[in-house]
C-alpha cells in the first residue's frame, strides 16, 4: 500500500509540475497577461491603405495600450480598408472627434494604431466609426516621390509640379 | 530481373500488411481505453514509468537548449541591434518547434523504446499467451494504459520543456550576457500568442505523443517474439518514432502557421 501511494504522490507531483508550466508559459511568456480582460466595445475606422497593419495590433492612445484591432476588411463600394478596433471599457470616454492614425513602431517595427484624442464633449459608442484617420505610411512610395522631387528640382527648365511638392 | 521484381513487390506488400496490422492494433487499443477509466491505478502506475521518469531528462535538456539558444540568438540579434529581441525569439523557437519536436525525440527514446522492449519481451517470455488462457485481452489490458499514459505525458512534459528552455534563454540572456530583464520579458509576451503558439504546440506535442506511443506499442506488440527480434524492433522505434515526428512537424507547422 505504501508503494502504491508513493507512486501516486509522484505522478501527482509530475502533472502539477506540468500545469505549472503551463501556467507559467500562459501567463509569463504569452501575451495572456496582456490581452484585454474583462467588457470592452467596438469601433470602426475606415483608411485608404493600412499598409501591413495586422489583426491583433495595437490600439495606443498617447503611447498607452488601450485595446487591439479585432478585424480588417475591404468596403467594395469605397474600396476603402475597414478596421474594427475592440477598446478596453476601461478607455469609454474617448471624444468622437477623435482621429486614428497607422503608425509603425520604430524603423523596421509592427505597425500599430495611434489615436489623437479631439475635443469634442461627446464619447464614441460602441460600434461607433472615427472619422478623421490617415493611412499608413508606405515607405516605397515616400522614396518614390522624393525621387520625383529631386528630378523635378535638378531640371531647371521643366517646372515642378506643385501637386507633388511635399 | 524477375527476381527482383518479386522482391519489389514482397517489400510492399510487407508494409501495407504492418501498416494494416498497426491500425488494427490502434483499434483494439482504443476499444479497451473506456474500461480504463474504471482503473485507473493502471494509467498511474503507467504514467509513473512513462511520464514521471522522463522528467529528469526533459529538464535537463530543456534548460540546455533554452542555454544555446539564449546564446546563439544573442551572437545573431546583437549584430542587428536587436538583442533584446532575445526573449521572444528564445520562446517562440521554444514553444512552436523544440519544446514539442525535442520533447518527443527524447519521449522516443527514453520512453518509447522501454516499451517496445518490455511488451516484445512480454511476448517472447508467452505472457500474452499467458494472460489469454485466463479469458483476459492482452491488448486491451497491456497496451491501453500505457497508450493513455504516452498521450496524456507527452504535452505535459512538452511544457516542462519549453517552460524550462525559456527560463534557461532568461539565464543566459540577461544573467550572462546583460539583456535587459524587463524588455526580455515584454518583447516575449508581445510576440507569442496564447492561440497561435501555446495552443498549436499543445496540438503538436499530442499529435506526437499519440504517434510515438502508438509506433512504441505496436513494434512491441509486432516483434518477432526472440531476443534478436525485440532488439530489433526497439531500434525500429526510435528511428520510425523520429522520422515520423520530424515528417509530421513539417506538415502540422504548415497547416498551423500559414499566415
Amino acid at each position: 500500500m505504501g508503494k502504491q501511494r508513493i507512486l501516486e504522490l509522484a505522478v501527482g507531483l509530475f502533472m502539477a509540475l506540468g500545469l505549472g508550466a503551463m501556467f507559467f508559459l500562459a501567463m509569463q511568456v504569452s501575451n495572456l497577461g496582456t490581452m484585454l480582460t474583462g467588457e470592452s466595445y467596438l469601433i470602426t475606422a475606415n483608411f485608404q491603405n493600412v499598409g501591413s497593419l495586422k489583426v491583433r495590433a495595437s490600439v495606443k492612445l498617447a503611447g498607452v495600450r488601450i485595446g487591439q484591432v479585432e478585424a480588417i476588411k475591404l468596403d467594395q463600394t469605397s474600396f476603402e480598408a475597414i478596421v474594427s478596433m475592440r477598446i478596453s471599457k476601461n478607455y469609454a470616454k474617448i471624444p468622437d472627434d477623435t482621429s486614428a492614425s497607422i503608425l509603425t513602431a520604430g524603423l523596421l517595427g509592427e505597425q500599430y494604431i495611434s489615436l489623437e484624442p479631439g475635443g469634442s464633449d461627446n464619447y464614441l459608442q460602441n460600434d461607433g466609426a472615427i472619422m478623421h484617420t490617415q493611412s499608413a505610411l508606405i515607405l516605397e512610395q515616400l522614396i518614390g516621390q522624393f525621387l520625383f522631387n529631386k528630378a523635378g528640382e535638378a531640371n531647371v527648365s521643366q517646372p515642378t509640379d506643385p501637386a507633388n511638392k511635399q | 530481373m524477375p527476381r527482383q521484381l518479386a522482391q519489389l513487390g514482397q517489400t510492399g506488400l510487407n508494409s501495407l500488411g504492418k501498416l494494416g496490422r498497426s491500425l488494427l492494433v490502434l483499434i483494439a487499443i482504443t476499444g479497451g481505453v473506456p474500461a480504463l477509466l474504471f482503473r485507473p491505478k493502471l494509467i498511474i502506475r503507467q504514467l509513473y514509468i512513462v511520464g514521471v521518469l522522463s522528467v529528469v531528462i526533459i529538464t535537463v535538456s530543456g534548460i540546455f537548449v533554452g542555454m544555446v539558444l539564449g546564446l546563439q540568438g544573442f551572437y545573431v540579434l546583437s549584430q542587428f541591434g536587436a538583442a533584446e529581441s532575445l526573449g521572444m525569439m528564445v520562446a517562440a523557437s521554444l514553444v512552436r518547434e523544440l519544446g514539442p519536436v525535442v520533447t518527443a525525440l527524447l519521449f522516443a527514446g527514453r520512453a518509447g523504446s522501454a516499451l517496445t522492449a518490455e511488451i516484445g519481451l512480454m511476448r517472447a517470455t508467452e505472457q500474452f499467451a499467458g494472460l489469454e488462457m485466463m479469458a483476459v485481452d492482452p491488448v486491451r489490458r497491456v497496451l491501453s494504459s500505457r497508450f493513455v499514459a504516452g498521450l496524456m505525458s507527452m504535452p505535459i512534459l512538452a511544457a516542462i520543456f519549453s517552460a524550462v528552455g525559456v527560463l534557461g534563454g532568461y539565464l543566459v540572456g540577461v544573467a550572462l550576457l546583460g539583456v535587459d530583464d524587463g524588455a526580455f520579458w515584454s518583447q516575449m509576451q508581445a510576440g507569442i500568442d496564447l492561440q497561435r503558439d501555446l495552443v498549436n504546440g499543445l496540438i503538436k506535442s499530442l499529435v506526437f505523443g499519440f504517434v510515438c506511443t502508438w509506433i512504441a506499442l505496436f513494434e512491441g506488440h509486432d516483434a518477432i517474439p526472440t531476443s534478436e527480434g525485440v532488439s530489433r524492433a526497439t531500434t525500429r522505434t526510435v528511428v520510425h518514432s523520429a522520422l515520423a515526428v520530424l515528417g509530421l512537424d513539417f506538415v502540422l507547422t504548415a497547416l498551423m502557421f500559414r499566415n
